[in-house]
């Protein structure tokens, strides 16, 4: 196995053993880069002098058997992490040149806990998109099939990951941004419960839906990289004082008598039929090892998209006002044609005499989405439900039908509008294409998550 | 026809906080270095969130409190949605349908009643400083100070009451110690809006004039005198005075049109999804009412009544805050030595004591020195009429004009008396006696 294939645990085990050393592991992962994203197109900056000071200080702290999570782990970040000193994009031509002031709070933990900071990923810009194609520096390819999209927003990220340029990457998941190019890339992405990790220093897409997190390649490392970023952050009021689990703490509970939801208004038309299959098979292996079924109903789902596509937007004008030319070197035209459209969108539904009928009426059907969700975790500990709709589609298919992509997040934007957490896990593949599922929890339910995820990704065999 | 004034105003206040509203920078931002107090959170930095300072809520919830208004046990920020340049967001955490407080009210001298809209809590904006046509530069050290805005109903019916009511304004949040209310530093900002109605009629007028650009209460008294002729020019002449903003030109002591209201902003307001909302229970808000002193009305009439004072005396002493206190602790020590409160206010307000450097003791010995005896109603009346007898000379000099002769005669019962008397009250009896 070479090393930038490694999972977190392997190589943070491999480095403790002086088997390899972390500048091995990080150019290991630049030579991948080098040799895959000239095609893939997964880094909008690579920060290899950085990275190789930083593996360097890793080696060093090593050898005096410092003991930190993600020493000497070459982790990507979504270019919407503000990072001191070093170009943050957004992925967008307004921001092509902008080198923040400061780290984002999940970048300083992330530096603080060790980690290798290899360098920034594309995504759809200002993560508007799901398939990586509204990028202004190009779309993102899918590594397991270049002629496909790897989803998005954060495709960057996703790939980073899947073609193993890296050992686990930060994302954005505002409507499905993390869940969706995880399924789509055949990685583990967690949505964390809104507020869990701090926004601060996140390019903000629609504050009261951005959840911050991250893409493995086990659901073990998701564990690791969660304990790292969880918790109360003076700079961010919307993360509570919860205490925060130790993530690893169930992960082999296994999954006897745990009740498992299954809503049936996930599984009707539109969901390709060789997905809801591959997924009934995946209900079947926890039935089988002694979890219950329960067949539920979230009756408010089919209102989620038009409820989001109304307060996503709203949050977006206002949270993209700030560029308005006068800072940052580039002026309004600059934003891509998904940009304004959700600008103008938001401007609509927040305007003089629509608010009530657009923007407080959607609050409304929010409230409604998250009774449905509380209702539902009174009967079961987890819900199981599709990541997307359909397989990874071909590049271009979808940019001309911008509702068609909007409605690729049919199953993902419940969790946001409900402030829920959600892990995808990867099910195998289809046609050579990955596909995915999700367990949806309780807020704050993290540690269930990882436990029903993990007792997945140890049982099931590739011919599932 | 007659047109009486329709008045309301809207201030906004700047609390003196150590920190902004929403950062930790320094809100003490005048006379600074331009952009010396800023950070990601003030400068509106892509990924900068807000995080709210407790103790200017806390403030804001006083001053709404101390102008009667009831506090709201639920409440929230919004976003206020406009471009400007010196707004770094793009919009202003502000608050709209739900404010700290509301539906307060204030007393005037004249037991005109001032209805309080409501009291709510936003961040001021930067400053531009314009260098020439092509260049304007911005200074963010303001942008995010703590910033209460104060609306009342319509309620004025003259430059008079509106000073009035300023004063008030301006002397219970220097009460309240949450704000110095210096307009000239932009402490404390105005915008009267104006307009009249027939005197017969219980209806609003269709139009209101909002006036900017007043930064003392001289100038407000002045643009609102400027604003009520030109309006009732305009309306006998048979016109509907325009509904617009106008700013006081102070060189040229007129209004001048600045913005026509067909431009109005839709500020797209909506709840600020950065900041949770806040919920104060009615023991949070005891507390506060508790902490609030006592305010400069309840004062003066305390002072009235406690030291039997004229209402002159007692406004005066209130005037500050320090001054009271003084006064206070002066009449302490002067009731132990038989001095009363009247002649310590006296003493106080003559000689314009500096409320902050002051010695009590000191004052009563002064107090003490200049005191004059008694001299009962007879006794004088004798000396009086031996002293008027004894000097015909000096009498008909003063009768003639010569001040100087009554000083003479003043001397002479003084001596005569054999003791200190008040030379006040000897020259007004002579006056009399000589008539």
């Amino acid at each position: 196995m070479k090393l930038n294939e490694l999972s977190i645990k392997q190589a943070v085990e491999g480095l403790k053993s002086k088997k390899f050393s972390s500048v091995d592991l990080l150019k290991a992962c630049l030579g991948q880069i080098k040799a895959k994203d000239k095609s893939l197109n997964a880094f909008i900056t690579v920060t290899e002098k950085e990275a190789l000071g930083q593996a360097k200080r890793s080696d060093n702290l090593i050898s005096q058997k410092a003991d930190l999570p993600l020493l000497g782990i070459p982790i990507s970040l979504k270019d919407l992490y503000l990072t001191k000193g070093i170009k943050t994009t957004a992925a967008s031509n307004v921001l092509k040149d902008y080198i923040p002031q400061y780290d984002a709070t999940v970048v300083s933990k992330l530096k603080n806990a060790g980690a290798v900071l290899i360098g920034k990923v594309n995504c759809d810009a200002w993560a508007h998109g799901s398939s990586g194609e509204n990028s202004d520096f190009g779309p993102t390819k899918n590594p397991w099939n270049e002629e496909y999209v790897p989803g998005g927003s954060s495709s960057g990220s996703a790939v980073s990951v899947a073609a193993n340029m890296c050992i686990a990457a930060t994302g954005t998941d505002t409507g499905g941004s993390i869940r969706h190019p995880a399924s789509f890339c055949n990685v583990v992405g967690l949505k964390p419960t809104y507020g869990r990790v701090s926004r601060y220093g996140i390019v903000a897409m629609a504050s009261s839906l951005d959840s911050i997190g991250h893409f493995t390649k086990t659901v073990e490392d998701s564990a690791i990289f969660l304990n790292v970023t969880a918790g109360k952050d003076q700079m961010d009021s919307t993360t509570p004082d919860t205490k925060v689990d130790n993530y690893l703490e169930d992960l082999n509970r296994g999954v006897k008598d745990l009740r498992i939801g299954i809503p049936k208004e996930y599984f009707m038309e539109g969901l390709d039929p060789r997905i809801k299959e591959r997924i009934e098979k995946a209900i079947k292996l926890y039935e089988k090892n002694g979890a219950k079924i329960v067949d539920i109903s979230l009756p408010h789902s089919k209102y989620a998209i038009a409820c989001y596509y109304i307060i996503q937007p709203s949050e977006v004008s206002s949270n993209l006002a700030r560029y308005d030319g006068i800072r940052y070197g580039n002026t309004r035209p600059h934003f891509g044609d998904e940009a304004k459209r959700r600008i103008m969108l938001g401007t609509f539904t927040l305007s003089a005499g629509y608010y009530d009928a657009y923007y407080k009426k959607a609050m409304k059907v929010r409230t409604l989405i998250m009774q449905d969700f509380d209702k539902a975790f009174a009967k079961v500990d987890v819900i199981l439900t599709p990541v997307s709709p359909t397989l990874p589609w071909k590049i271009e298919e979808k940019v001309n039908d911008p509702l068609g992509m909007y409605l690729s997040d049919i199953f993902t934007v419940t969790a946001n509008l409900a402030g829920i957490p959600g892990l995808a896990i990867p099910a195998g593949f289809i046609n050579g294409l990955p596909i995915g599922f999700q367990i949806l929890g309780p807020r704050f339910s993290e540690k269930t998550l990882f436990r029903v995820g993990n007792f997945f990704e140890r049982n099931y065999k590739s011919g599932l | 026809m007659d047109y009486k004034p329709v008045i309301g105003l809207e201030a906004h206040i700047e609390l003196k906080t150590k920190s902004k509203m929403f950062c930790n920078c320094s809100a003490d931002y005048f006379g600074k270095a331009p952009n010396s107090h800023t950070c990601p959170v003030c400068l509106g930095l892509p990924g900068a969130l807000p995080v709210s300072n407790q103790k200017a809520i806390e403030w804001c919830l006083m001053i709404g409190l101390a102008l009667n208004c009831k506090v709201r046990n639920f409440s929230k920020f919004d976003r206020k949605n406009y471009f400007y340049p010196d707004l770094p967001k793009g919009y202003q955490i502000s608050q709209y349908d739900i404010p700290f407080s509301e539906a307060g009210e204030i007393k005037l001298k004249n037991n005109k009643t001032i209805r309080i809209t409501r009291v709510h809590m936003e961040e001021d904006t930067g400053k531009l400083l314009h260098l020439n046509e092509d260049s304007t530069l911005i200074d963010f050290n303001r942008s995010g100070v703590p910033l209460v805005e104060i609306v009342t109903e319509p309620d004025f019916e003259s430059s008079e009451d509106v000073n009035e009511f300023l004063k008030k304004l301006q002397l219970m949040v220097r009460y309240l110690g949450v704000s110095n209310a210096d307009m000239e530093k932009g402490e404390m900002r105005l915008e009267p809006n104006i307009s009249l109605k027939f005197s017969t009629s219980n209806q609003l007028p269709s139009y209101k004039v909002e006036i900017k650009n007043i930064n003392s209460f001289r100038f407000a008294e002045k643009a609102i005198n400027y604003e009520l002729k030109r309006q009732a020019e305009l309306l006998k002449s048979g016109e509907t005075p325009a509904q617009e903003t106008r700013g006081w030109d102070e060189k040229k002591q007129k209004t001048v049109s600045q913005r026509q209201k067909e431009e109005a902003h839709d500020y797209r307001y909506f709840p600020e999804p950065d900041i949770p909302p806040f919920t104060f229970d009615e023991k949070y808000i005891r507390e506060l009412s508790a902490q609030i002193p006592e305010l400069p009305d309840a004062k003066i009439q305390r002072f009235q009544k406690q030291y039997s004072l004229p209402y002159y005396d007692a406004e005066i002493l209130t005037r500050e805050k320090e001054l009271a206190n003084s006064y206070e602790e002066v009449a302490k020590i002067g009731n132990t030595k038989g001095i009363n409160p009247k002649q310590i206010a006296n003493y106080i307000i003559n000689k314009k004591v500096d409320p902050i450097n002051f010695e009590p003791a000191k004052i009563i010995d002064e107090i003490l020195k200049g005191k004059t005896e008694e001299i009962n109603e007879s006794e004088l009346d004798n000396i009086l009429d031996k002293v008027i007898m004894d000097n015909t000379k000096a009498v008909e000099d003063f009768k003639a004009g010569k001040e100087q002769a009554l000083m003479f005669l003043i001397g002479q019962v003084i001596k005569m008396a054999g003791r200190k008397l008040d030379s006040n009250l000897i020259r007004e009896e002579i006056k009399e006696k000589i008539k």
